[in-house]
């Protein structure tokens, strides 16, 4: 087995020979850079006057009176500019584009809020910038998408398969070898070929870095339980990672489920997944007995992927992380849960999240804390929302 | 027991022939119409058949290949019944046969078990378009072990990798006309000869150009730099336009870019 790249046997660099140079001109920035003072200053530069790092560590005071269990704290990645975590993630990886020369910059999105991240940098940074989108989720994300245009980038959107975020990183692929000399593929997750998931995680582990000071400024501890959404699982990396070797803090990723695990209409990879070997990588995947990628569902777009980071499914099978599915209903009482008690509204995605610590609370102690990884905010999500309860909100 | 992809251009080397090397997707729209078709292309002139087997998510595809994934699976075709089909070609022809499959395909069905089926139903090769060199030993042991030849692709983007890939190949290297995904294409405007240089002087493996060639003069241009050429989305195009009754159209074609080889 080729080594490179592997969280033990989960990794790897599955790739059309076409973009083989490029998958490895790109490791060759990325060692390089990664260690460069000039480079990281920059990218710490942005972190912090761009994008409004480090983001709040806030105690749910409310939430934590209510539930009767755990200190829970709640890490604000929707505060960063443009709402979500995904900012962390294309900050390091436009600028390290543009450190390479390339003009071009193109990405995948589900829920949007990666596409806007992208197209954000890419007007901050002065590069060219097209975003791939399932034609599903744009008509569940149309916000998104006008903003993405505001910002100067082109959206096209993807008809085959599910048209949904499996189908836009299809496309993005197929962009990715048909222009690879200028081109340079924005990934949004801890998923692909390698380097990307290293890559991305690095770019992302700055939120459990942020945490873990933060708490022991305010708590002089460790956190007992961390919990965070997991599509891709970008944010969740980023929120694990540095806990990863401190043994006592649980980790627990929330999946979804969808109409549940029990139904066809499911996202749950960690549930339901198998070994297999698609988008540049092995890991567990949502397919058939005879490899045939499962059309997936959730009413989160950015959940709704039939894989998983290959560091997740290594962090699953060695026991170090637990995966919980949570349901379409489930997240959405989180989701009214948190805008009612605290009067932050979280993106459908990090609802799942509250939900699975609401849960894991239950199981825990006053003197313990919890922290709940936000990974974005909850505007985008309105609409969806109001049409999931049966609120029409179109205006006339 | 010797290969029959290297009897096949040992054979078009002593006739001073191009390989013409033709692909169909199975099971669009049926598996019995990809019988006839892979038949109709042989008796006229196809040296090897690269058999597809639909994927759900064919990232190396154009348009074209991606609908025939999509027809295939939409009518229910899966690698058993592509199987069962080898076995009636089998009983029909002795030329070559591959199967043009995505990496994840033989991975579940079982590594072990998808070799040993294609040496029972003598399938010759595989071309697996997501799986790069470097990750070769995902199937190498078992492909070797079975006596099937893994084909490796080179893009106008590999430059000094065309070599190493080139000298540890079997059966033939396939070449990518151009950057991108499959279809057809009006200009192919790649360097072959720079690209191929880094094995001009060596002794390796035939070289057939593929992606894009869309009628039989391209054919013939193409194949004054390589040893065959290789057309696919153009006959998937006949499929999609005639459904079960493509063969007629695809004998036609076929037969049409083997006399321009043989010009």
């Amino acid at each position: 087995m080729n080594e490179k790249g592997r969280f033990d046997i989960f990794g790897g660099q599955y790739v059309p020979e076409t973009v083989m140079t490029a998958v490895h001109e790109l490791e060759e920035a990325y060692d390089r850079y990664k260690d460069d003072a000039q480079f990281k200053e920059e990218l710490a530069k942005l972190y912090r006057d761009y994008a409004n790092r480090p983001s709040m560590l806030y105690y749910a005071k409310k939430m934590t009176e209510n539930l009767g269990g755990p200190k829970i704290y709640i890490k604000r990645e929707d505060l960063n500019h443009t709402g979500a975590h995904k900012i962390n993630n294309c900050l390091g990886q436009v600028l390290l584009a543009k450190k390479m020369g390339k003009k071009r910059i193109i990405a995948e999105t589900g829920a949007g809020q990666h596409g806007v991240a992208t197209a954000t940098v890419c007007a901050l940074l002065g590069l060219d910038c097209e975003v791939y989108m399932g034609r599903t989720d744009m008509e569940r994300q149309s916000l998104n998408v006008y903003r993405m245009n505001l910002l100067g980038a082109k959206v096209t959107g993807v008809d085959s398969g599910t048209a949904t975020l499996k189908d836009a990183i299809n496309e993005a692929f197929r962009d990715w070898v048909s222009n690879i000399d200028t081109t340079f593929y924005c990934i949004g997750s801890v998923m692909g070929p390698h380097p990307y998931p290293t890559m991305v995680r690095d770019f992302q582990k700055i939120i459990s870095e942020e945490i873990k000071a933060q708490l022991m400024d305010r708590e002089g501890k460790l956190p007992d339980c961390v919990v965070a959404c997991v599509g891709g699982g970008s944010n969740a990396m980023g929120a694990f990672y540095d806990f990863i070797e401190d043994e006592s803090v649980k980790l627990i990723g929330a999946e979804a489920a969808g109409r549940g695990v029990e139904t066809e209409d499911t996202a749950a990879t960690m549930a339901l997944g198998t070994l297999g070997i698609f988008h540049g990588m092995k890991s567990l995947f949502l397919q058939n007995e005879y490899g045939q990628i499962a059309p997936v569902y959730s009413i989160s777009a950015g959940l709704d992927y039939p894989g998983v980071g290959p560091e997740h499914a290594y962090l699953k099978t060695s026991g170090r992380a637990q995966y919980v599915p949570v349901s379409d209903e489930e997240a959405v009482k989180a989701f009214e849960y948190l805008s009612k008690t605290e009067g932050i509204i979280p993106a459908i995605e990090s609802s799942h999240a509250v939900w699975a610590a609401m849960q894991e609370a239950k199981n825990m102690t006053k003197d313990q804390i919890l922290v709940i990884n936000l990974s974005g905010r909850g505007d985008k999500d309105v609409y969806s929302i109001a049409r999931y309860r049966g609120v029409d909100l179109s205006e006339q | 027991m010797s290969n029959r992809i290297d009897v096949c251009f040992e054979r078009l080397s002593q006739e001073n022939k191009k390989a013409l090397i033709t692909f169909i997707t199975s099971g669009d729209p049926d598996i019995e119409s990809t019988e006839r078709n892979v038949m109709a292309m042989l008796d006229n002139g196809s040296d090897i058949v690269e058999i597809g087997v639909p994927f759900s998510d064919p990232i190396a595809e154009g348009p074209t290949l991606q609908k025939a994934s999509l027809r295939a699976l939409e009518g229910g075709v899966n690698l058993d019944d592509i199987f069962e089909m080898v076995k009636r070609l089998r009983q029909k022809t002795d030329k070559p046969l591959l199967l043009m499959m995505y990496l994840n395909t033989i991975f579940r069905y079982g590594t072990e078990k998808f070799f040993s089926l294609c040496k029972e139903n003598e399938i010759d090769g595989v071309i697996v378009p997501d799986m790069p060199f470097e990750e070769r030993e995902e199937i190498s042991a078992e492909a070797e072990k079975n006596g099937i030849y893994s084909i490796f692709l080179v893009s106008p983007t590999s430059k000094e990798r065309v070599r190493m890939i080139a000298e540890q190949s079997k059966g033939f290297l396939y070449v990518g006309s151009s950057l991108g995904v499959t279809g057809t294409r009006k200009e192919i405007s790649t360097d072959f000869v720079d690209l191929l240089s880094p094995i001009k002087d060596h002794k390796t493996v035939p070289a057939c150009i593929g992606f894009g060639i869309s009628d039989p003069q391209q054919a013939k241009k193409m194949s004054a730099y390589a040893d065959g050429v290789i057309i696919g989305s153009a006959i998937v195009n006949l499929s999609e336009a005639y459904g079960n009754q493509a063969s007629s159209h695809i004998a036609d074609f076929v037969k049409s870019v083997r006399e321009e080889l043989d010009r």
